[in-house]
């Protein structure tokens, strides 16, 4: 007992006492995370200047930025400012979009599987929208809101199949994809079923291409999306506890339902809205929080970190598409997918220790 | 009533050594758990009819019972992980269903029986979402949570792993964290559902002494189902027996622990001996092939 009481101060947990264990991690951790986010913005200013330079009117990087600012020949201000800036803004736009709302999905359910592309709410939105244009002859915003209408219409369906006494990620994943086949069966008799040129101008929308809003419609996008990305950071805090388990979650004081239903309800909000002005850019959702979540590594649901790869993704396969395809040019949808689709063969090679649904 | 409870010589009571370097809160509230006609089933199904059960603060409590009794549904709603189909659930007298969930979750930590540990997170960052329920929603990790973080990882013997990514962890390390996380919270009850399941038996008598360590230095009231009863006979202050969704004993292991107690709940014949390390009672389980009359 004396013994026990001499030996206490020498605290033997502590030999040459360390720094302190927890705070040096944390501090490792944010400087990863300013690394990666670093890297990340170099990425997408150099593809945006790729962008702003490539193109029919081959301009200087020099040339090209002075124009960005307003100064050069009318010729060079009309490519730059109203051919080329908008389209890399709704580039950044859909792809920050996609990323955090595939981030969302994938962290709320606790399947990396589970995005809004694999779940068929994306196919609902393109749904939506062909639906407008080919059988109700909309055009314009209209057509945008059929999509959204058409992306929550279907989250809906899957949430009422799926829900028994609470919201169970598997049974989810399961609802959602026999969806996305539904939708994609309608799709391809809806065009199937219509005139060959009709068919063709409603195409955009089930492969997704970033090049065709600008002006008012950009703007509104870029309201929403903010609006619904304030939102999801307002509830981020849930993530954390509801990645380890539902239990775990509800006994750190998290009202797991709820939280759940907030979080699928905004991250299917971002996404009607995305897909309603760029069609459905495939694997962008489901490839980006993936890649952010293995650069930070750190078991979070990384979802800043998603908006940044979402955005340089899709930035990234519009220039491939517009410019690097052997004179070819492809939507950007048809890119995501090339790079996406081998990604996600990858993803299910390699990750033998997850249980993907 | 208070004698039932009591060891003949506590070794070190919280009362006796208070330590200092603990900043449990609160230690002057009162945190006795009581069920009061507690009633608990699935889907229609009750399990639990009408249960009334104290769980004395500031000591071990083990619960034990054979599968199915219904042990661990009671656990789960004493936790509020499981809705009550009737009676109600009292925290130091005041209603628990009355509480925010993380109001409940500043007084009680839970381990439940399964967890998920996220991909490539590092132990301290698991330990530190126990500090979930003290933090606000724009304010994260001052360095009360660092500090409550790292305590736990001292008081659980894993702040050398700190660093390591829980996945690479050994099966009792791992659980250790997971009580690491539990202590961060900072509360003065925690319940634990079989913490000792799929744990080899020297583990499971290294996770039973570091609940005891708890409990003493800490003052920790500590409330487990656990499956093993000769090592709930040895580590639990207060045990409670429980068979076809009932109490059927309860109070200090030696008076509770009885061949009688062991085949009415178990349905199974049994000596029961003193530990010889312990003196605890021993449950020697009889069968067919040995009956105890030959061996």
């Amino acid at each position: 007992m004396t013994a026990d009481l001499v030996a206490r101060p020498a605290d033997p947990d502590a030999p040459g006492a360390p720094a302190d264990p927890v705070v040096a991690l944390r501090r490792r951790r944010r400087r990863r995370l300013t690394l990666v986010v670093a890297s990340l913005l170099v990425l997408l200013v150099a593809f945006a200047t790729l962008a702003l330079t490539l193109g029919e009117a081959s301009l200087a990087p020099g040339r090209a930025l002075a124009a960005l600012f307003g100064v050069g020949s009318d010729g060079d201000l009309f490519v730059v400012q109203r051919l080329r800036l908008p389209r890399i803004e709704t580039a950044i736009l859909a792809g920050a979009s996609f990323g955090l709302a595939g981030a969302m999905f994938q962290t709320t359910l606790r399947n990396p599987l589970a995005s809004p592309d694999i779940l068929g709410i994306a196919s609902g939105a393109s749904l939506g929208a062909v639906t407008a244009m080919l059988v109700l002859g909309l055009t314009g915003l209209a057509v945008s809101g059929a999509a959204f209408v058409g992306a929550l219409l279907v989250a809906l369906a899957i949430w009422l199949f799926a829900w028994r006494q609470g919201l169970h990620s598997i049974r989810f994943v399961l609802v959602g994809v026999g969806f996305a086949y539904l939708c994609s069966s309608l799709l391809a008799w809806l065009l199937a079923s219509v005139e060959i040129r009709a068919a063709q101008s409603a195409l955009v929308w089930t492969v997704g291409s970033v090049a065709d809003v600008r002006g008012a419609d950009l703007v509104t996008f870029a309201a929403a999306a903010l609006v619904l990305g304030a939102g999801i950071a307002a509830v981020s805090r849930w993530q954390g506890p509801l990645a380890l388990g539902d239990d775990n979650a509800r006994v750190l004081g998290v009202p797991v339902d709820a939280a759940r239903v907030t979080s699928l309800l905004l991250a299917v909000g971002l996404v009607g809205v995305a897909t309603s002005f760029v069609g459905p850019l495939a694997f962008v959702a489901l490839v980006a929080p993936a890649i952010a979540r293995r650069l930070l590594s750190d078991g979070g649901a990384a979802l800043a970190v998603s908006v940044l790869t979402g955005a340089v993704l899709v930035l990234a396969a519009d220039v491939v598409g517009q410019h690097l395809l052997f004179g070819l040019e492809a939507p950007t949808g048809i890119v995501t997918g090339l790079i996406g689709a081998p990604y996600l063969l990858w993803l299910l090679a390699t990750d033998r220790r997850k249980r993907l649904a | 009533m208070t004698d039932v409870h009591r060891h003949p010589a506590p070794p070190a009571r919280p009362d006796a050594t208070p330590d200092p370097s603990q900043g449990t809160t609160g230690k002057a509230a009162d945190v006795t758990l009581r069920a009061h006609g507690v009633s608990l089933g699935y889907d229609g199904r009750r399990v639990i009819d009408g249960l009334d059960l104290e769980l004395p603060a500031g000591r071990v409590t083990a619960i034990v019972g054979p599968n199915a009794c219904g042990k661990s549904t009671l656990l789960r709603g004493l936790a509020r992980l499981h809705p009550l189909d009737g009676g109600r659930v009292t925290l130091g007298g005041e209603d628990v269903g009355g509480l925010s969930r993380k109001e409940l979750a500043k007084r009680v930590g839970v381990l439940p029986q399964s967890s998920i540990a996220p991909d490539g997170v590092r132990v301290a960052e698991l330990v530190g979402r126990g500090r979930y329920p003290h933090q606000g929603w724009f304010g994260r990790h001052s360095s009360t949570d660092d500090g409550a973080v790292l305590r736990a990882l001292e008081a659980t013997g894993v702040a050398d792993l700190a660093d390591r990514p829980v996945a690479e962890l050994s099966g009792g390390q791992r659980q250790r964290v997971w009580i690491a996380m539990v202590l961060a919270q900072e509360t003065d009850v925690v319940l634990l559902d079989e913490p000792t399941t799929y744990l080899d038996l020297a583990h499971q008598v290294d996770l039973l002494d570091l609940l005891t360590e708890l409990n003493r230095t800490r003052g920790t009231t500590v409330v487990m189902v656990l499956h093993e009863l000769n090592l709930a006979a040895r580590y639990a202050d207060h045990l409670v027996v429980m068979s076809g969704g009932q109490v059927v004993a309860e109070g200090r292991p030696g008076d509770v622990l009885t061949a009688a107690s062991v085949r009415a709940a178990f349905g199974l014949r049994a000596q029961v001996v003193p530990d010889p390390v312990s003196g605890t009672p021993l449950v020697v389980p009889l069968g067919r092939t040995h009956d105890g009359t030959t061996r």
